[in-house]
């Protein structure tokens, strides 16, 4: 397999292109500035996902929820019609969100607004890309638009995000243009032992990919069915060369701790906040935990008089045909 | 403030690219200590505010009462550097939104004046004192630095001449990533600010 260029760069320091040199002769002998300016790198949309590390991006569906949002911390929001308690309740095709709820978002808040497309659905992709959302999540909790290929999102002007279980699925989406992934989790649950689950076994697959020896890595690429040179990089800088946060069951501050803990870095709440009793305190809380996540009696203090968390869903309890992270390939 | 050996310097560690800066420092070959409460500030030689989301980042510092440390720690003359929302941090005047700001750099920004993450760019700056080739500066829902007071020195600009990094004293600021290229010239430059001072405070003790 080939590895795009653009997203076969390693670790947290991505690659410089050399530098272009400024000065180009125009036809008519004129010295002009090549202006040397690039819009929507690799680098800048990586980047923005690297600003966001160590913060927590919250599912809202209303501008009310995006301030409240903000206002406890939330490095960004997720733009939504629906959270994912309430699609999984709902049943039917999940879609894209009107844009309308969308652009109220984008108007009400500062920091970043992120929405989701459909998996494959590269034209909810290019309408969220037109009313300028910051960040499309290719995303599993709504229903898959293609039952075999994800969105090529070199493409677009715009960053993406994609959910993961295992290393392979995480190099199969950075291939493809991912700036940025996530555990898949099992969205809507308020249970974490998903997202622990796809944590673990991406750091499991990074730390095996680590150790091996070159000539193993071919093979490894096979089997994991991801991009040799991506795997080649990874076995040299030994990280991904895109963040990768935790979703998908997060609910508590502690659940955001245990996540970060386990080498998350940030955190996506999605019915979590705005399902539980006290969105504000929860929303702030959690925030703080993820700052302070190896500190035990800060974790404690904020975990204080939070309210209800949102009603959890035992993972044995629901339907294979129900299970959202089984979706994408 | 008068010790010896590498630098010690401080990075808000409380949301954003604080590891890159980590990553950068110790590269160059100083010390790096993450700050996240007030007393991880005692005994640096400098102090980085990264870039971030800077609500996010100012409810952070308010929360966990890091405010007036770290004003007062730069107000004695610890050396500061400031990038993308740290510059906003660090900023007197926020023109587009109403923000309580640390209020330390003599300069008005706006918050994502460049226009939402689409717009986001990179651009190659010529950087006072920075021999060879130019700087890559990485701008993603960049703050415009829009004025600057007598005090400031400008040390780059765009080449439509907005402010991309400035300096007041020994506080150092740019509306881009340094730390997100491999280029380390803009953290070697803030660690020699940092070693002069420390110099300073060694002859004056």
């Amino acid at each position: 397999m080939n590895s795009e260029g653009a997203a076969g760069s390693s670790g947290p320091f991505v690659a410089i292109s050399p530098p272009s040199f400024a000065h180009t002769f125009a036809s008519g002998g004129d010295l002009t500035y090549n202006t040397t300016m690039e819009k929507s790198t690799f680098r800048t949309k990586s980047g923005l996902a690297q600003s966001l590390k160590g913060g927590v991006i919250m599912d809202v569906v209303t501008p009310e929820q995006a301030r409240i949002a903000e206002d406890a911390g939330a490095c960004a929001v997720m733009a939504l019609e629906r959270v994912p308690a309430d699609i999984r309740a709902a049943g039917g095709v999940a879609r894209m969100a009107d844009p309308t709820v969308i652009t109220a978002i984008m108007e009400t808040v500062s920091i970043p607004v992120m929405a989701k497309c459909r998996i494959g659905h590269f034209v909810e992709a290019q309408i969220l890309e037109a009313l300028g959302v910051d960040f499309v999540d290719e995303s599993e909790v709504l229903t898959p638009a293609d039952e075999s290929f994800h969105v090529w999102k070199h493409d677009f002007r715009v960053p993406f995000v994609c959910g993961c279980r295992e290393l392979g699925e995480a190099l199969r989406r950075i291939a493809e243009g991912a700036a940025m992934v996530r555990t898949k989790g099992e969205a809507g649950t308020g249970n974490i032992v998903e997202a622990v689950r796809h944590m673990r076994t991406v750091q499991d697959g990074i730390r095996k990919v680590k150790g091996l020896p070159k000539e193993e890595l071919v093979t490894e690429a096979k089997s994991l069915g991801a991009s040799l040179q991506l795997l080649i990089d990874l076995h040299e800088s030994g990280s991904l060369p895109v963040v990768n946060f935790a979703a998908g069951g997060v609910a508590t501050p502690a659940d955001a701790a245990l996540m970060m803990q386990l080498g998350a870095d940030g955190v996506f709440v999605g019915s979590g906040i705005f399902k539980s009793s006290n969105p504000g305190a929860r929303a702030k809380a959690i925030v703080e935990a993820v700052t302070h996540y190896r500190d035990p009696e800060i974790l404690a203090r904020v975990s204080r008089n939070l309210g209800e968390a949102m009603p959890g869903i035992e993972i044995a309890a629901i339907p294979q045909q129900d299970l959202l992270a089984s979706r994408g390939w | 403030m008068t010790g010896r050996g590498p630098l010690l310097i401080g990075v808000l560690s409380v949301q954003g690219s604080f590891a890159e800066h980590v990553e950068s420092i110790t590269r160059l070959g100083a010390r790096a200590r993450e700050v996240r409460l007030p007393q991880h500030l005692e005994g640096l030689d400098g102090i980085v505010l990264p870039g971030g989301e800077s609500t996010t980042l100012l409810k952070l510092i308010d929360a966990f009462d890091l405010r007036k440390p770290l004003q007062d720690v730069i107000a004695e003359g610890m050396p500061a550097l400031g990038t993308c929302a740290g510059v906003i941090i660090l900023a007197q005047r926020v023109s587009s939104h109403n923000m309580q700001t640390l209020g330390i750099l003599d300069i008005t920004v706006a918050r994502n004046a460049f226009g939402r993450q689409s717009e986001s760019f990179e651009e190659d700056l010529a950087f006072e004192g920075f021999d060879g080739p130019q700087f890559r500066g990485v701008f993603i829902r960049a703050p415009k630095i829009e004025a600057c007071g007598n005090g400031v020195h400008v040390l780059s600009r765009l080449q439509d001449g907005t402010v991309a990094a400035c300096r007041q004293l020994d506080v150092l600021a740019t509306s881009f990533h340094p730390e997100f290229v491999e280029d380390l010239r803009v953290h070697q430059y803030f660690l020699a600010i940092a070693s002069d001072r420390r110099n300073i405070s060694n002859t004056c003790t």
